[in-house]
């Protein structure tokens, strides 16, 4: 389940685009990060995000699923120009971020992020209300009414600002402060939210909670998220469309329910049956990932997953699968699904009738 | 017994939605602390700590109002009354090897003493936290130009390095503090570089740079608050250093002159007496060590109330 | 490790450069002419021209820098303006001085403050760590020259057990290992050995503190390791940083021991440099600070090597 992906409710000057528009398009998405070698070694490097595209719509949550060191945070974090990207065109509202129509200061003002370390996150020295304050103070918002507006938020993440405006970071449990972290970032009005790994290092229960907020915080600013998880249970819940990401590249992307339910790409296959299941009776009695984890140093040649694929050939080892469609709206990097590949499992190519 | 749907289709979440007020926290009602005034409160609490502070105080204050408050004249010698012993009955503390009081040119001495010995370290801390903190949060070319910089000094033992600048200087008092200051900015440069950089990979300082905060705004308001408290617990812990080797330079004469009082001074020139007066000889090293024990206690207790739990 | 070992030395020698260039330039820094406390006041303008060109004093100062230091990798040091003998074997000799006392310092500091340290970290927040604590924060705070003479005062003057200057009945200028020179040592190598013994009980006791509280302790002790046994894994874990401080310790107490063979009148570089200091004898000052110096960068190289030799977490390579 997951809200419909209908028509934003933004102001027209702030809706550049229209709603045909993707708000946020991101095209060949490259980061290398150098490996220190000493004298007489090759210089190496991390091959973090290896050629990523995917777009994301007005008003849907797109879900970023993979393992530690597939390169989702990474890919988070160039998004929002924490570092520098390598190469790679990002586009915001169909504007080039950083460019003259898009300055940098402007595309942070409709852009914002919630990290995973809900403590790491909140200066430790500021009020609750002071770090929510600082975003607007920053844009030239006067500091009475940032401070309005702080309280405001407050409340509506469910802290009531007379007792926790005015705390430290330290004071509050996990759940609160991540609630700290998301009124901050709803300070600024944005359009777009990434949440990275945002509720992994919560409790259940209070992970449901915050959940069930960011629902309804979307539903009630707007809003556009980019949810990065680990956890497929909770993808299926909030998200619209997924992608997933091996060593560094997206290896499938589809609505949510298509790809958790049938997943076209080995891969996510093979991530959906090592979920422990809640019936008894469905045990995995194989083991449903073979081989040894990758190095994002020297990945595999031609398809990443090939050493661990239950259906790879010779022919996955030459060449790289592109990520081709294998219906409108549901696209996938693997040469088994893609017609006259060469692949002995892929299907024919049909003659239109 | 509940039948368990498979989890592929269940939902997940079943919990009513919506922003349910959440339950009390321990402390709801207590008032809440600045940073500061939590080190405050766990300082007060700390009986060690306070008696060195007590020490420190009373030492800072007599020696401020020495001029006014000494005895007798500390520079008035008399060649007769050389050398009394301690609990004379003019002299408290016996008189030194000209003939003064001890009392009085210990007083006076203290505030030459504290003076060497504190300021080297407070101009370090405001030199050495600029170079540190800039080298800590720019990174790349210029960090690494200022910390090999930094590494040369570090080649040196410090108390080498006061005397080579000292001795190259010449005696004063300003010659002695630009030495030591110079010693002590590449220890504090170090301390503020490896805090700072370890401050700015914080989350929430890459979420002061998402709200499209300029630098100098993010270093003001964010890091500058942080980064500064442990830099000065490590600066507290150099006084003593300091007043060591300030008044071991007037020892050794490079420091301050005669006839001035100065703790380290009169040292060397009782040096002498201690086959005559050995107990008065010994009171200025005395002095020294009180002042030096006393801040280096205050500074762990600094240090251990400032451990913040998460 | 040996390409651990040449990285080494490639990063140390920007740091070796750039110390020589402050020794050399420390002379520099000297207001007043070099020459002038040779020279009597009333000497013409051109003998002190002449005793300048002799010197060297009369070229750029790149220039000086590089002769200067030409003349140091071929081992000559220049010859000291007060005695007129190479700078080289006034320093060598004093540094065996130096040297002799500062290890024999260390020695007896590293071995109070590891057991004091032990104590310490074993028995936490215990009457014993409290007596050692408070040992150990003495050590620190003590100024030593003071030390030095309390200790003179109640040994020399007082009790008369024990010499209070020099190194050898003699008046010697060396110190040899024989019982007649046993004497001499003990109290200035007691009164150095305070500090390395206050530094490394407090970060020893630190140090074992968190070894025991670590998971694997308990571990060991789960599965029925002797107390003993313990305590071996304790002092393996604990040995590359106690011997990181003990090398430290020991350069600063090479280059430190300036105040203490002051007052001990030992025939150390301390006490050349203090001589130097006064007869303004340049030369020597700034050859006995290089070679001091560049003992402390080789030390410190010394025991970042052995530290990564023995810790075999750190990488190398």
């Amino acid at each position: 389940m997951s809200t419909p992906i209908g028509q934003p409710t933004v102001p027209p000057d702030r809706d550049r685009g229209g709603p045909a528009q993707p708000l946020l398009s991101i095209d060949g998405l490259v980061k290398h990060f150098p490996v220190k070698k000493g004298l007489g070694g090759r210089p190496a490097v991390v091959r973090a995000v290896d050629g990523v595209d995917f777009t994301i719509l007005k008003g849907e949550t797109l879900g970023i699923v993979g393992e530690s060191g597939c390169g989702k945070s990474t890919t988070a974090r160039l998004i929002m120009g924490l570092m520098p990207h390598d190469s790679g065109e990002l586009l915001f509202d169909g504007e080039l971020i950083g460019g003259r129509a898009l300055p940098w200061r402007d595309f942070r003002a409709q852009t914002q992020m919630v990290f995973q370390d809900s403590y790491a996150s909140l200066n430790p020295r500021m009020t609750v209300e002071g770090s929510i304050a600082f975003g607007p103070r920053v844009h030239g918002v006067p500091k009475r009414q940032a401070i309005e507006r702080a309280r405001s938020l407050l409340a509506r993440v469910g802290l009531e600002p007379s007792r926790f405006a005015a705390r430290y970071p330290h004071e509050l449990s996990g759940g609160q402060r991540q609630r700290v972290n998301i009124a901050r970032a709803l300070a600024l009005q944005p359009r777009l939210v990434v949440l990275d790994e945002a509720v992994s290092a919560l409790d259940k229960s209070v992970e449901a909670q915050v959940l069930n907020l960011l629902m309804d915080l979307k539903q009630e600013f707007a809003l556009t998220y980019l949810f990065i998880s680990h956890d497929l249970n909770v993808v299926r819940f909030l998200c619209d469309r997924v992608a997933v990401m091996y060593l560094g590249q997206v290896v499938e992307i589809g609505p949510a329910d298509t790809v958790l339910a049938s997943p076209a790409h080995p891969y996510t296959a093979a991530l959906l049956s090592s979920m422990p299941s809640m019936d008894p009776d469905a045990r995995t009695q194989v083991a449903p990932l073979a081989g040894d984890p990758p190095n994002p140093i020297d990945p595999p040649p031609g398809c990443r997953f090939h050493p661990r694929c239950t259906l790879a050939e010779e022919v996955c080892k030459g060449r790289v699968p592109p990520l081709a469609p294998v219906d409108p709206v549901h696209r996938v990097a693997c040469l088994a699904r893609q017609p006259g590949s060469g692949h002995s499992a892929a299907p024919t190519l049909s003659v239109a009738a | 017994m509940a039948t368990l749907a498979p989890h592929a289709t269940a939902p997940l979440l079943d919990v009513a939605g919506g922003a349910a007020p959440l339950p009390d926290a321990p402390d709801a009602f207590m008032p809440s602390r600045g940073f500061w005034g939590q080190v405050g409160h766990k300082l007060l609490r700390d009986p060690v700590a306070m008696t060195a502070a007590c020490v420190i105080l009373a030492i800072v204050a007599v020696a401020l109002l020495a001029p006014w408050i000494t005895p007798m004249d500390p520079y008035r010698g008399s060649m007769i009354r050389r050398l009394k012993p301690v609990g004379d009955a003019t002299y408290l503390l016996g008189s030194d090897e000209l003939g003064r009081d001890m009392l009085s040119r210990l007083m006076l001495g203290g505030r030459l003493s504290l003076f060497i010995g504190v300021t080297p370290v407070i101009l370090a801390f405001v030199i050495g936290s600029g170079i540190g903190i800039l080298a800590g949060y720019v990174g790349g070319w210029l960090n690494t130009v200022l910390m090999r910089t930094i590494d040369v000094f570090f080649a040196f033992p410090s108390v080498l390095l006061a005397i080579a600048l000292s001795g190259a200087l010449g005696a004063g008092v300003f010659n002695s503090i630009v030495s030591l200051t110079c010693v002590f900015v590449p220890q504090i440069a170090r301390v503020a570089e490896s805090v700072t950089t370890q401050i700015r990979s914080r989350d929430y300082v890459d979420a002061a740079r998402l709200s499209g905060a300029s630098t100098f705004t993010i270093l003001r308001v964010q890091v500058l608050g942080n980064v500064l408290g442990p830099i000065f617990v490590y600066a507290t812990s150099l006084i003593s250093v300091s007043m060591i080797l300030a008044s071991g330079l007037s020892f050794l004469g490079l420091g301050v002159k005669p006839p001035e009082p100065e703790w380290g001074l009169m040292l060397n020139t009782l040096r002498t007496a201690i086959y005559v007066n050995p107990l008065v000889a010994a009171l200025p090293g005395l002095a020294i060590f009180i002042v030096s024990i006393s801040f280096n206690l205050f500074s762990d207790g600094l240090r251990s109330a400032m451990e913040v739990k998460a | 490790m040996l390409r651990f070992i040449l990285r080494r030395l490639v990063a140390v020698t920007p740091v070796a450069i750039g110390v020589s260039i402050v020794c050399f330039l420390l002379v520099h820094l000297a207001p007043g002419d070099p020459l002038s406390a040779v020279l009597p006041v009333d000497a013409s303008p051109e003998t002190i021209e002449a005793m300048r060109t002799a010197y060297g004093y009369d070229k750029p100062l790149v220039v000086q820098y590089g002769l200067w230091l030409w003349h140091v990798l071929q081992g000559d040091l220049g010859t000291s303006i007060a005695s007129g003998r190479p700078v080289t074997s006034e320093v060598g000799r004093a540094v065996v001085n130096s040297l002799i006392l500062a290890c024999v310092a260390t020695l007896i500091g590293f071995t109070f403050g590891m057991v004091f340290g032990f104590v310490a970290g074993y028995f936490r927040n215990s009457i014993l760590d409290r007596l050692a604590s408070a040992v150990s924060v003495f050590g620190v705070s003590v100024p030593h020259y003071w030390l030095a003479m309390v200790l003179v005062i109640v040994f020399s003057a007082q009790l008369g057990w024990l010499p209070s200057t020099g190194a050898g009945p003699d008046g010697s200028g060396n110190w040899r290992p024989d019982l007649e020179h046993l004497r001499y040592i003990i109290l200035p190598a007691l009164t150095m050995s305070v500090i390395p013994m206050g530094v490394i009980a407090r970060t020893i006791r630190a140090l074992v503190g968190d070894i025991l509280a670590q998971d694997f302790v308990g571990a060991l002790r789960a599965k029925g390791l002797s107390e003993f046994g313990v305590f071996k894994h304790v002092v393996k874990n604990a040995a590359p940083t106690a011997l990181a401080i003990m090398g430290l310790q020991l350069g600063y107490l090479l280059g430190g021991s300036i105040l203490i063979e002051t007052v001990f009148a030992w025939p150390g570089t301390g006490f050349l440099l203090n001589a130097a200091i006064f007869q303004r004898d340049l030369p020597l000052l700034q050859g006995a600070i290089l070679v001091l110096a560049m003992f402390f960068v080789a030390l410190n190289l010394i025991v970042d090597v052995v530290q990564t030799a023995l810790d075999p977490r750190i990488e190398r390579g």
